[in-house]
C-alpha cells in the first residue's frame, strides 16, 4: 500500500476528467430531465477542436505554452459550446413536450451522427499529438513512497477545480444562475414568473458542453490521441459518475466524477486492470439498488 | 404463369449476373477503426498483386476484380461482411485480419466452401478446427510468442518480466503463448495482466508496474494502447524495454508516443521488401506511390497470388479445386516458397526481431 499517494494523484486525475464531463448530464437532467446521450460526443469534438488548436497554434507563432493552451481551450470552448447549442435546438426542443422516450431516441441518433460525421471529416484513423510537455515533480526518489505528479496532471487539476469553483459561483450568484436554479426547481412556474425558459435552457446546454470540451482539450494534451468513438466509453463512465453523484445536482457530480476515478485506480492498482470497467459498472448498479437518488441527490417530489 | 412471370422479370433485372467475364475477389478488413493501418497494408498488397495478375492474364483469362468490405476488426462486423461476401457470390477472400474477426468470418466460409487466406491472423486456432479452404500467408503465435520468449529469456535476462495484453484473440494469446515457453525455460513472470480494449488511463498500471521493479513489459495487442502505456510511463519516470509483436509495428506507435517508444523490440515476419529478389515489385509499389514496408503488404499480395496461380493451374475457378491444389502444389511467391501443411498454415515462416527507432529506421536483433 506505499503506493496509495501515487493512486490518490492517478485517479484524482482520472476523475476531474470524469467530473468535468458529468456535470453537462445532470445539468441537462436537472432542468429538463432528459439523459443526453449525445453528451459524449460533445466532449469528443471539444477533444477534436482541442487537439487541432494544439497543433495548429505553434506553426501559427503561439509557441509559449500556456499562452498556446488558453488559446486552445477558448477555442475549443467557443466551438464545441456551439455544438451544444445548435444540438439543442435542432434535436430536443422541437420535441419538448412529447413522451420522456422520444427526446432519448433522438439522443441516440445524434450521438451516431456525431461520430460518423467526425468519423468523415477527419478520418477515422486515431489523431495522436506528441507529448508538449513531459516535466514533472518527484518526491521520496527511490523509497516505496515514491510519488510523481506530472505537470500535465497538475494543469488538469488546476483547471477542473478552477472550472467548477466559477461554475458554483455563477450557479450562486449571477442572476443567469438564479434563472437556472428557479427551472430546476419547477419549469412550468419559472415560465409563468416570467423566465425565459428556451434561453435558460439553450445555456445549460452551452455550459456542459462547454465543461465538456475544457476535458477535451486536458485529455487530448495528456493522453494524446483522440478517435471519433472515444464519446463513448467516456460519455458512459460520465453517466454512472453523475448517477453516483446523484443525478441533477452539480456538487454531486463533481464528487461522483472523482469517486469512480478513484475507484477505477484502485480497481488497477491492488485487483487487476481486468476489473476495471466491471467495477466502474457494477458501482452504478449497487447505487441504483440501493441508493437511486445518488449520494447528494434528492428524492424526486411527485408535483400535485 | 406467375411464376415465368417472375422468371422473366428477374431475368430482365439482372441480365449482368448471367453474362460474366470478370472474376471478383473480396478484401476484408478494417477500413474504419483504430486499426485501419493495418487493413490499408493488407489492400495495398492485395491490389497490387491484382494489378499485376490482370497483366498476366488474370485468372483463367478473366480479369480479376477487387471489392473491399470493412469489418472495423469488429467481430460482430466480421460475421455481417462475411455473409454479405456469401450473398454476393464471391469464393474468394483475402482477409480478415484482426483474429478476433477472423475466426468467426471463417466459420461462415467453411460451410459455404469459399477460400479465403488471411496474410495477417495469427491466432493458432484459426487452423486447429479442420477447415479445408482456409488459409494463412503469414505465421502463427504459436511461432511469434516462442521466438520473443527464447530472446526474452537468453538475450535480455530482464529481473522483472510483466506480460500485458489487450484480452483480445491475438493479444492474449500472444501474452500467453509468451508466458508459456518462458515458464519451461524456468524463466518467473512476475505480472500477467489484460487492459480493456479502447482504455486510455494506464496510470495505475504503470504505479503498480513500477512498484514491482518491472524493467521489462511485453505487449500482446496493438498499438494504440501499447503507445498510450509507453507514453504514460514515461510521464511517471517508468522506462523499462518494451516488446511487441505485428500488432505494433506502424509509424503511428511513435506518433502516440513519441521517442520515449524509440528502442521498442518488435517480433515480426522478415521485412520482405529488403530482398533484392523482390526489387522490381517494390519500385512498382513506390510508382504507384504506395509503401511496401508494413508487416501485412507483401503476405497480401501472395494472398492473392497463391489463390490465382493454383485457379490458372487447375484451369477452374471452383474454390473446391483451387484449395486442394493450394494444399499440393508449392508457389514462388514475393514472401518466398509457400507450401501448405493440412491445416492451412504454411510449412516455413520465420518471424524475426527488429529493434523500432523513433526516425522510422529498424535493426535486425536476431534471426
Amino acid at each position: 500500500m506505499y503506493d496509495l499517494p501515487q493512486q490518490l494523484v492517478n485517479g484524482f486525475a482520472l476523475g476531474s476528467v470524469y467530473a468535468l464531463i458529468a456535470i453537462g448530464y445532470t445539468m441537462v437532467y436537472g432542468i429538463i430531465g432528459l439523459i443526453n446521450f449525445a453528451h459524449g460526443e460533445i466532449y469528443m469534438i471539444g477533444a477534436y477542436s482541442g487537439i487541432v488548436a494544439l497543433v495548429a497554434l505553434p506553426s501559427l507563432g503561439f509557441g509559449f505554452f500556456p499562452l498556446m493552451l488558453l488559446l486552445a481551450l477558448v477555442i475549443a470552448v467557443v466551438l464545441t459550446g456551439g455544438y451544444g447549442y445548435a444540438l439543442e435546438k435542432v434535436a430536443y426542443k422541437p420535441l419538448r413536450g412529447s413522451p420522456r422516450l422520444v427526446p432519448l431516441i433522438s439522443a441516440i441518433g445524434m450521438s451516431i451522427f456525431l461520430q460518423n460525421y467526425v468519423a468523415n471529416g477527419q478520418s477515422n484513423k486515431n489523431l495522436a499529438l506528441q507529448p508538449i510537455i513531459s516535466d514533472r515533480w518527484e518526491w521520496f526518489g527511490d523509497t516505496p513512497f515514491h510519488l510523481t505528479i506530472s505537470v500535465l496532471q497538475a494543469i488538469i487539476f488546476a483547471i477542473t477545480v478552477l472550472s467548477m469553483l466559477s461554475l458554483e459561483l455563477f450557479i450562486a450568484k449571477s442572476k443567469m444562475g438564479r434563472a437556472c436554479r428557479a427551472c430546476a426547481e419547477d419549469l412550468g412556474m419559472a415560465k409563468l414568473l416570467g423566465i425565459d425558459v428556451d434561453k435558460v435552457i439553450s445555456l445549460t446546454f452551452v455550459i456542459g458542453a462547454a465543461l465538456a470540451a475544457v476535458a477535451g482539450v486536458l485529455v487530448a494534451l495528456y493522453y494524446g490521441v483522440v478517435t471519433p468513438y472515444m464519446g463513448f466509453l467516456a460519455g458512459m463512465k460520465a453517466f454512472t459518475a453523475a448517477v453516483l453523484g446523484g443525478i441533477g445536482s452539480i456538487p454531486g457530480a463533481m464528487l461522483g466524477g472523482l469517486l469512480l476515478g478513484l475507484a477505477e485506480s484502485f480497481t488497477a492498482a491492488y485487483l487487476s486492470s481486468e476489473y476495471q470497467d466491471v467495477v466502474a459498472f457494477s458501482l452504478l448498479i449497487l447505487v441504483l439498488l440501493f441508493r437511486p437518488t445518488g449520494l447528494l441527490g434528492k428524492p424526486e417530489i411527485e408535483k400535485v | 404463369m406467375n411464376k415465368m412471370l417472375l422468371a422473366l422479370a428477374c431475368g430482365v433485372v439482372f441480365p449482368g449476373a448471367f453474362a460474366k467475364d470478370t472474376i471478383t475477389i473480396a478484401l476484408a478488413g478494417p477500413t474504419t477503426g483504430p486499426v485501419t493501418q493495418y487493413g490499408t497494408m493488407q489492400n495495398t498488397g492485395a491490389q497490387m498483386a491484382i494489378e499485376w495478375l490482370n497483366k498476366q492474364g488474370g485468372m483463367n483469362g478473366r480479369k480479376i476484380v477487387a471489392k473491399i468490405f470493412d469489418d472495423a476488426c469488429e467481430p460482430k462486423q466480421a460475421v455481417s461482411v462475411a455473409n454479405q461476401i456469401v450473398n454476393d457470390k464471391i469464393r474468394f477472400v483475402v482477409g480478415h485480419l484482426c483474429s478476433s474477426s477472423t475466426l468467426p468470418a471463417a466459420e461462415i466460409y467453411d460451410e459455404e466452401g469459399i477460400v479465403m487466406v488471411t496474410p495477417a491472423a495469427t491466432n493458432p486456432a484459426l487452423t486447429q478446427k479442420g477447415y479445408a479452404t482456409i488459409f494463412r500467408t503469414i505465421g502463427t503465435d504459436a511461432q511469434s510468442a516462442p521466438t520473443s520468449a527464447r530472446y526474452i529469456a537468453d538475450v535480455l535476462k530482464p529481473k522483472h518480466i510483466a506480460l500485458l495484453h489487450d484480452k483480445q484473440q491475438y493479444g492474449q494469446g500472444l501474452a500467453e503463448g509468451v508466458k508459456k515457453v518462458l515458464a519451461e525455460k524456468g524463466v518467473a513472470v512476475d505480472i500477467l495482466e489484460g487492459v480493456n480494449r479502447g482504455q486510455t488511463d494506464f496510470s495505475a498500471l504503470i504505479t503498480k508496474l513500477k512498484k514491482d521493479a518491472v524493467d521489462f513489459v511485453y505487449w500482446g495487442g496493438y498499438h494504440p494502447e501499447l503507445g498510450l502505456i509507453i507514453r504514460q510511463g514515461a510521464d511517471q519516470g517508468f522506462k523499462p524495454q518494451y516488446m511487441g509483436a505485428d500488432g505494433i509495428d506502424n509509424p503511428d506507435l511513435f506518433a502516440i508516443a513519441g521517442e520515449a517508444a524509440d528502442g521498442i523490440l518488435a517480433t515480426v515476419p522478415k521485412n520482405f521488401a529488403d530482398d533484392p529478389k523482390n526489387a522490381e515489385l517494390i519500385e512498382a509499389f513506390k510508382t504507384a506511390g504506395k509503401d511496401p514496408s508494413g508487416p501485412f503488404v507483401l503476405p497480401g499480395y501472395a494472398a492473392v497470388q497463391v489463390m490465382v496461380d493454383a485457379a490458372n493451374k487447375v484451369k477452374s475457378d471452383d474454390p473446391a479445386l483451387v484449395a486442394a491444389e493450394m494444399h499440393k502444389a508449392t508457389f514462388a511467391t514475393p514472401i518466398g516458397a509457400i507450401s501448405y501443411q493440412e491445416n492451412g498454415d504454411m510449412n516455413h515462416f520465420k518471424s524475426v526481431i527488429y529493434t523500432l527507432r523513433a526516425d522510422g529506421s529498424r535493426e535486425l536483433k536476431s534471426e
